[in-house]
């Protein structure tokens, strides 16, 4: 059963990294829509997700959903635990989800789910980075069942990763604007994303050093015994990949930014599941402790096993439709048509 | 424990938001079906007019489709925010039934929907087909596994309550469970029925304005087809649901019937008003042996009484027994619209016929309230229980959440689903009013082979 666990709770771990990434970007665009240009730059930064937007949110509902099937007890302490974050994410990213068809259909009122827009994105992205640091800093469960109030997930250190996660997906969508685009649009995200980038690389940096001094076992994790020596090439690697970020943006590269922030993003994953595991709800509860009955686990796990590998072929065909660069005339424009 | 205002704030702010989202579900597996139709129409006969229906209808169907991806995605954090108990006990079961929703049908629908919806110019014709196929497969798989999920909950088997929460012994035997196929076609085809009747609404109206008559007529009698074949089928799938209801849920029939007393030659009444605290009617206006003679098909059949269990384990019976009212009134309504469709058809005045097409604007909208009403019935009727007999509803809420908190949120979604339904409606009513783009070339010089480059309304470069 503690395989089943482990394996259960990889699962989980891998539909929320897909989340993260793939959300990442279009809530990104979201952030920067603003500060774009002008309306027709909106146009196709709107217009270069809005095939793939629907797809890229399923990774949520897969994430809440994966908690309910693999470790229904986790998903009863974490969500009463986080409800005002969780119920903010839910309301930013309906403001966010409606606009890609309202907007198309608005004439005088474009400027106001231009707004809804951002709004819904910018609160997305802040309560899930709150979500994160409100986790990592540990919930209070006893009997397995939440035991805390209402306002325990806020701290400051929940709003530094809020602010976090707000840079992080800022850069993922500048990143992903300058490979989407060209011309003005694409300088004026080159630009973004330098300083999204910069946002991002001190965001990482502050939380990685608060975390092993807000909690004694992580920072054993990290620095107990020879540890340091397996984990420290996930350090090393995100210098790197820093570094090739600044210089990918800087020379013009066009793919390399998005994939070396997503690579950014993985690495801090990765960096985030060393420091909790095993725990699920950190700092008492590993994942054998409320993985769900064998019976439901295989079901579902065979279910993942056939269907997932099917869901990434399509997925990446639904992406390579819509490759090469996004333009402001098709998809969701907003001008009236005919 | 919990102080009860919480109960009843998270019931009514579940009930909120389930009602708000299902009406657009609702739409779009019926939608979903007639996208498929008029493609392959196109496909098959390569006539425009089949194209214009599709490019006009696949914009409602966008719009329709975001709302209820933003506010399905409430619901599936909503279970743990304000059920946690529910969860833990009932997630071995139902979390891998909702699971499947999401790994089978939600991947599938989002996945090829941009492909549907912007991909005219970027695939075949054939492919493009196959697209908006697998649309409406994902629509139907999902009515599948959340039917399943709920039908569980009302008629649960193949699980056994052991440690504090269920484990499943025989996953088939959970999946189709007792109610779930009566469940899952009733569903179904309220989701047609009520697609078939906004067609032929919309199309009326573009009738009656004489707005690309040729258009909104064909689509007029497609909807009346439709209609003659869904309508009657209905009414016989909620006949053999109830007789499922009755075997596993008689509290919910005696609630729907608002019969007190466990007797044979039951009425039926066709008005009364409940009065739960004297568990009696008052105002009956009945149709005598008419409730044995519907549920036991014979006068002497005994009909169940709700004073058969004490009344913290009847549901709430006003609501269920109105409700029932109102779905079944709109059935026989639109019985009576289908009836009136095919002997106008039959004298050749279909589409000429100025009342027949009132009555379907006036219809347009009711295939929401009957299937809303249908879901006050099961879920009401339910009551007390989440699952049926074995976990009280005033023992799933969240233990730790605050009253203020379910409280604050529910205002919140009064507020933002109440300002989304007003932009959704005024979006929807101004894409109707504009109506499908009108026919640009003669029928008999439409070839199949222009279908390709053809590009839609929606993708259309802005000027």
């Amino acid at each position: 059963m503690e395989t089943l666990a482990i394996i259960s709770g990889a699962v989980i771990g891998a539909a929320i990294l897909m989340y993260v990434v793939l959300d990442g970007f279009d809530l990104g665009v979201g952030i920067l829509f603003p500060f774009a240009p002008d309306e027709k730059a909106r146009d196709t930064m709107i217009n270069s997700v809005a095939p793939v937007w629907d797809g890229n949110e399923t990774w949520l509902v897969l994430g809440g959903g994966g908690l309910l099937v693999f470790f229904p007890t986790a998903y009863s302490i974490a969500l009463p635990a986080f409800y005002l974050p969780i119920m903010a994410m839910l309301f930013a990213l309906i403001f966010r989800g409606v606009t890609f068809e309202f907007r198309h259909s608005a004439h005088t009122s474009i400027h106001l789910w231009n707004r809804s827009f951002f709004w819904g994105s910018l609160v997305a992205a802040f309560a899930q980075g709150v979500l994160l640091g409100a986790l990592v800093q540990g919930v209070h469960v006893e009997d397995l069942r939440y035991a805390g109030g209402m306002f325990d997930w806020l701290s400051p250190f929940s709003i530094l990763t809020g602010i976090g996660v707000v840079a992080g997906y800022g850069l993922l969508g500048a990143t992903w604007v300058i490979y989407k685009t060209e011309g003005e649009i694409q300088d004026w995200a080159r630009r973004a994303a330098i300083v999204l980038g910069g946002g991002t690389m001190i965001a990482m940096a502050a939380v990685s050093i608060m975390t092993p001094l807000m909690r004694p076992m992580i920072a054993d994790r990290w620095f107990g015994g020879i540890n340091l020596v397996y984990f420290a090439p996930v350090p090393l690697l995100t210098g790197a990949l820093a570094v090739w970020l600044f210089y990918s943006i800087l020379s013009r590269r066009e793919l390399a930014p998005f994939l070396s922030s997503v690579g950014l993003f993985v690495l801090g994953f990765l960096g985030l599941a060393i420091s909790l595991y095993p725990n699920i709800i950190p700092p008492s509860v590993p994942v054998w402790d409320v993985v769900a009955p064998r019976s439901s686990v295989t079901f579902a796990l065979i279910g993942v096993a056939i269907v997932l590998p099917m869901v990434l072929i399509y997925t990446v065909y639904a992406y390579s439709v819509f490759h090469g660069k996004a333009s402001a005339g098709g998809g969701y424009a907003h001008h009236e048509h005919e | 424990m919990p102080p009860i205002d919480a109960e009843i704030l998270a019931r009514l702010q579940f009930a909120f938001t389930v009602a708000f989202h299902i009406l657009f579900p609702t739409l779009t597996i019926g939608l979903a079906g007639f996208l498929v139709f008029f493609e392959a129409k196109h496909l098959q006969t390569g006539e425009e007019i089949w194209l214009r229906l599709y490019k006009f209808w696949v914009k409602i169907f966008a719009l329709t489709f975001g709302m209820g991806v933003v506010s399905g995605i409430v619901l599936s954090y909503q279970f743990g925010t304000n059920w946690a108990e529910w969860s833990r006990i009932t997630g071995p079961v139902l979390g891998p039934l909702i699971g499947f929703e999401v790994l089978t049908a939600f991947f599938l629908e989002a996945g090829f929907l941009g492909v549907m919806l912007f991909g005219w110019d970027k695939v075949g014709p054939r492919l493009h087909f196959l697209a908006t196929t697998l649309v409406a497969i994902g629509t139907a798989i999902s009515a599948f596994w959340i039917l399943s999920a709920n039908s569980w909950m009302q008629t649960p088997q193949g699980a056994t309550f052991i440690d504090g929460h269920y484990v499943v012994d025989d996953w088939l035997a959970v999946i189709f469970n007792p109610s779930f196929p009566y469940r899952f076609l009733h569903m179904t085809t309220a989701s047609y029925l009520t697609t078939t009747v906004v067609i032929a609404g919309v199309s009326a109206f573009h009738l009656l304005a004489n707005n690309k008559r040729e258009i909104a007529a064909r689509a007029f009698s497609v909807a009346m087809w439709a209609l003659l074949v869904l309508a009657p089928l209905q009414i016989f799938l909620g006949d053999q649901h109830g007789l499922n209801t009755l075997e596993h849920q008689p509290m919910k029939i005696a609630a729907m019937e608002g019969n007190w007393e466990t007797q044979s030659h039951a009425p039926f009444h066709i008005f009364a008003i409940p009065d739960q605290k004297a568990q009696t009617n008052h105002l009956e206006l009945s149709i005598p042996w008419g409730s044995s003679l519907i549920l036991k098909h014979s006068p002497s059949g005994v009909v169940p009484g709700l004073n058969e269990v004490p009344m913290e384990d009847q549901p709430p019976v006003g609501i269920v027994f109105w409700s029932f009212r109102v779905m079944v009134g709109i059935g026989f309504l639109f019985l009576a619209l289908g009836a009136w469709g095919a002997w106008a058809r039959w004298r050749g005045q279909l589409t000429e016929s100025k009342w027949l097409s009132r009555f379907a604007v006036v219809m347009s909208p009711a295939g929401f309230v009957a299937t809303l009403a249908g879901w006050f019935v099961t879920e009401v009727g339910r009551q007390p229980w989440t699952v049926y007999g074995a976990l009280r509803t005033a023992d799933s809420i969240s233990p730790t959440v605050t009253g203020a908190s379910v409280a604050t949120t529910l205002v919140l979604f009064l507020i933002v689903y109440g300002g989304l339904f007003g932009a959704y409606l005024y979006y929807l009513m101004k894409l109707i009013r504009r109506g499908p783009d009108a026919l640009t070339v003669k029928e008999t010089e439409e070839k199949p082979e222009a279908i390709r480059g053809a590009r839609p309304g929606l993708v259309v470069p802005a000027e």
